[in-house]
């Protein structure tokens, strides 16, 4: 009996996540259009309404529902000689540990399904997992564009996930843990004590690497649209093909919710320790900061994709391997010494956990 | 009672996947059943409250071994056939490696379960990965750094063996593409037009 309420709860707990992530990753495909839109001086999507009091002045605002219907109708086209069994759980499979990944995410101080000691590596290890939707794909698709469309996006997301981990290492080391509670809780004291500061480089590393481990622009070669047809998921369609797309976005809210809470220290509020400001905004829930610091980078993500070019195939590689790594490298030796020096105002409480 | 559940459910699923990867005809799909034979034991590693080894495994073997593996068995286009004609020949050389390995592994089992009683397990406030990283940075801190080395050594090996006959590819250097000016590429020159005709 207990087994079973446990269980109910969890999966409670397990909607409460994903509905919100499921509304944000459809309204983000909105923002998406609509901030592309005006950066190149368009309106972007603004026929469809929500036939809903307040909502239904908004133009364009019942666009992703629209576009969800659509694929959902769509005819599911299989290969011939493709593997149809792999053909059809390879979205799954790149879905599954994108929204597995949120299992470990603090909302707020406390506002964690599981607070595993080995959250960073739990995450590590779920975006590891999700090139394995990419390889199947484009295999089982018997089809030589998308097997070389795969070889493209899963080289490039083998080799930035490198870089990516050696910044998580060194988040580990400013934290001294793995738990994600205890990195936004090393964070605590004022604006200048986030991480974004000491682990600079490996900030902006870690997020260039996602955008590219994401396969967004101006890393996505896979994709490129103006230039080729698709990478791996050329021959997917209806369905199949919108799953796909939903684990991009989540991707992408994930990568931007793991930047603000090892970068930008998840809910803390930005007025901390600033004497007038920080007891007007105390009321302030602390997911409604951590939702504030994710926006920040998911428009980020949209103002890259309309702002540059396309990189070359093997300008991508050599960004990843010849300068991020050995970026990397050098920032955690630094890191280490300034540990060992006690730096303040980050490094001179001795790490707890 | 539901832990012994789920170690059962994930210890059919590995022997399942385990068998699959040696009998199945497609190498793709092998190398797809050894994922989730490593997942598996990931499972059963984390019932055994080692979730640092467990992630580790997944991590390393599920997220990079696996993959590069995935990479190279779908770019093959091998026709397996010819592949088993030697199975009958073989098979008395296999069966008799198969049965050494078992009889070791009883023996290394009976021997370490003398040894080990579950009831003297300690348990600590410290984590896994706390324990684990203490142990191997000064009771095990030369063997951890000889495998590190050895590993450096097979690496720098295997990138030697395969870059060396390729000295004559062409590379971009991107320092040299970026100082290009216009005066380099483009030259204007001045010529009378063509008479009409």
């Amino acid at each position: 009996m207990q087994t079973l309420i446990y269980v109910i709860t969890i999966l409670l707990y397990i909607v409460v996540i994903l509905v919100p992530l499921m509304v944000g990753v459809a309204y983000l495909t909105l923002a998406e259009r609509k901030i592309i839109g005006y950066m190149q001086v368009r309106i972007g999507p603004n026929r469809v309404n929500l036939p809903l009091p307040l909502l239904n002045k908004l133009r364009g605002f019942g666009q992703p529902i629209a576009d969800a219907f659509k694929l959902m109708f769509k005819e599911i086209v299989l290969p011939t000689h493709s593997n149809r069994f792999l053909f059809i759980i390879a979205p799954t499979i790149s879905f599954a540990p994108a929204i597995a990944a949120w299992a470990v995410i603090p909302f707020a101080e406390g506002w964690v399904l599981s607070d595993i000691n080995v959250g960073l590596l739990y995450i590590l290890a779920m975006t590891s997992m999700s090139v394995y939707g990419i390889l199947i794909a484009g295999w089982a698709s018997n089809s030589k564009y998308a097997l070389l469309g795969t070889l493209r996006s899963a080289a490039q997301v083998v080799s930035y996930e490198i870089a990516m981990g050696f910044a998580l290492v060194g988040v580990l080391m400013a934290a001294g843990s793995l738990n994600l509670s205890d990195i936004v809780a090393a964070q605590n004291g004022s604006f200048l004590h986030w991480f974004w500061l000491p682990l600079l480089p490996l900030f902006a590393i870690y997020f260039i690497s996602g955008v590219a481990e994401t396969n967004r622009a101006p890393f996505d070669v896979a994709e490129g649209e103006s230039e080729i047809v698709a990478g791996f998921h050329v021959e997917y369609s209806g369905m199949l093909f919108a799953i796909f797309f939903l684990a991009e976005y989540a991707n992408m809210i994930l990568i931007a919710a793991l930047a603000s809470l090892m970068f930008l220290g998840g809910w803390l509020s930005p007025f901390q320790g600033i004497p007038v400001l920080e007891p007007m905004f105390a009321w302030v829930p602390g997911i409604f900061w951590l939702l504030g610091k994710m926006s920040i980078f998911l428009f980020l993500y949209l103002w890259s994709r309309a702002t540059f070019p396309r990189y070359r195939y093997d300008q991508i590689m050599r960004l990843g391997w010849k300068v991020f790594i050995p970026i990397t490298l050098v920032w955690i030796v630094v890191i280490g010494v300034a540990i060992l020096v006690k730096l303040p105002p980050w490094f001179d409480i001795v790490a707890k956990g | 009672m539901t832990t012994t559940l789920i170690f059962y459910f994930f210890a059919a699923t590995l022997i399942f996947a385990a068998f699959r990867v040696i009998t199945v005809r497609n190498p793709v799909h092998a190398a797809l059943f050894l994922v989730l034979t490593f997942f598996s034991s990931a499972a059963i590693w984390l019932l055994l409250q080692a979730e640092f080894l467990a992630i580790a495994l997944v991590l390393v073997y599920v997220g990079a071994v696996m993959v590069l593996f995935l990479f190279v068995v779908m770019m093959l286009d091998i026709n397996f056939a010819p592949l088993r004609e030697g199975f009958a020949k073989h098979l008395p050389v296999g069966l008799t490696v198969g049965f050494l390995i078992l009889i070791e592994m009883v023996m290394v089992v009976t021997h370490w379960k003398g040894l080990a009683n579950p009831s003297t397990v300690v348990t600590t406030e410290m984590s896994n990965t706390k324990m684990l990283g203490q142990v191997l940075y000064t009771v095990y801190a030369y063997p951890f750094e000889i495998a590190a080395a050895i590993l450096l050594v097979a690496m720098i090996a295997a990138i030697a063996l395969t870059s060396r006959l390729h000295n004559r590819a062409k590379y971009q250097k991107p320092e040299q593409q970026v100082v290009v000016r216009r005066e380099d590429r483009i030259r204007l020159i001045s010529m009378p037009a063509e008479p009409k005709d």
